[in-house]
């Protein structure tokens, strides 16, 4: 591509390229956690900065802040249930806020700019290591939740109503992460491709639109794997009767 | 980018699992420990604190309006009963003023009837004085003319 004109050097495709960093015998892939600092620390300082001074009459961030944590709250309160909610609000709430800000962060900060030796930075959300932990962190907390709420008890589930359900009921055990990590990784890369793509066929003006989308749909993610895990970790602590 | 959509390709590829799915997921689990700590908790004590202080001053508002309805209605009361009371002592009034100027009217009436009767009687006795007078004179008159008719004869 070394012919092209200078901007279409933006839109180079590279997928599935990495920049590996290597610690004994355990490789990362460096871009995903080089972006994914930049989005806990962007996040972090949001928080540091709107709950530095909090008052009873919100000002400035807190009123953002404020305005998340009653989102989220709503979120997890109307998917877990009144009882449990509180335990499981801040998994809820990162999860949500790490995914939305990752995504956003992928979409509209300028990645391409920046040259990696190998591989590009993007939305950490658009690796499917970063999807599989967040789906299996999900996995691991609806089967504690119901765990530690019922005891023994939660496997009653596997066979309600009826013992025809518990293969069944094991599947989904399964298809829950797999659906979770696939639905955003594909997404995320999906959007993030169809932009490259675009990009590089036509530089301008038509990629506009199609970012707007691609908002959207990063914002619509973040909340259906928020959502998504509220109602299994829900599901798991709900009663039968 | 030899084989970029292999699955569980040894160098890069779409699907490349490695350490840093792991990694992620500590990274993901610290993260929610210190946005619990940073954010979920301080954020929900001042928003549950204000909804605390908002729940109270609504209940204490209401109370307040209670009282305020009760006052307003003893309120009411008394001073229909003031308004009562005051009505009376109009009445009261408007009676004492009409019975005192009947009274007065009475007084008057009959002291002016008085002394009409009065000056009447006196007018009486002045005319039957002067009557008498006139009649005594007349006759003296009378009697003089008859004397002197008498006498001339």
């Amino acid at each position: 591509m070394g012919s092209l004109p200078f901007f279409f050097t933006f839109a180079e495709l590279e997928v599935g390229q990495h920049l590996y960093w290597q610690f004994g015998n355990l490789r990362i892939h460096g871009q995903v956690f080089l972006t994914s600092w930049i989005v806990i620390g962007a996040l972090l300082a949001l928080v540091v900065v709107g709950t530095k001074k909090m008052e009873r009459d919100p000002q400035g961030v807190q009123n953002l802040l404020e305005f998340l944590w009653d989102y989220i709250r709503d979120l997890a309160r109307t998917q877990i249930g009144e009882k449990v909610y509180r335990d499981w609000m801040p998994f809820i709430g990162t999860l949500f806020l790490f995914i939305f800000v990752s995504n956003w962060g992928g979409a509209l900060v300028p990645w391409r700019l920046i040259h990696l030796p190998s591989g590009e930075l993007g939305a950490p959300t658009a690796d499917i290591n970063t999807t599989v932990a967040l789906a299996l962190l999900v996995s691991l907390s609806y089967f504690y939740a119901g765990l530690s709420n019922k005891g023994l008890r939660y496997f009653e589930y596997y066979v309600h109503p009826t013992p025809i359900m518990l293969p069944f009921k094991i599947v989904e055990d399964f298809t829950k992460p797999l659906s979770l990590s696939f639905r955003l990784f594909g997404n995320i890369l999906a959007d993030e491709l169809v932009v490259a793509v675009l990009v590089f066929l036509v530089p301008l003006v038509l990629p506009v639109p199609v970012m707007f989308l691609g908002l959207f749909t990063s914002a619509i993610q973040a909340l259906i794997f928020a959502t998504l895990a509220a109602y299994y970790i829900g599901e798991a602590v709900e009663e039968h009767h | 980018m030899t084989s970029p959509f292999l699955f569980g390709a040894t160098e890069g590829g779409l699907f490349d699992f490695d350490a840093t799915l792991p990694l992620m997921a500590i990274q993901v689990v610290l993260l929610t420990f210190i946005l619990n700590a940073l954010f979920f908790k301080p954020v929900g004590q001042v928003v549950e604190e204000r909804e605390d202080y908002v729940t109270t001053s609504r209940a204490q508002a209401k109370q307040r309006l209670a009282e305020v309805e009760k006052l307003e209605l003893a309120l009411r009361d008394q001073l229909k009963e003031a308004r009562q009371a005051a009505q009376k002592v109009i009445n009261d009034a408007e009676q004492d003023s009409d019975k005192l100027y009947r009274e007065a009217l009475a007084l008057a009436t009959s002291e002016a009837n008085a002394s009409r009767e009065k000056a009447r009687r006196e007018i009486d006795a002045q005319r039957e004085s002067a009557m008498n007078q006139l009649k005594s004179d007349s006759e003296k008159l009378g009697d003089l003319i008859v004397d002197r008719l008498l006498a001339s004869k």
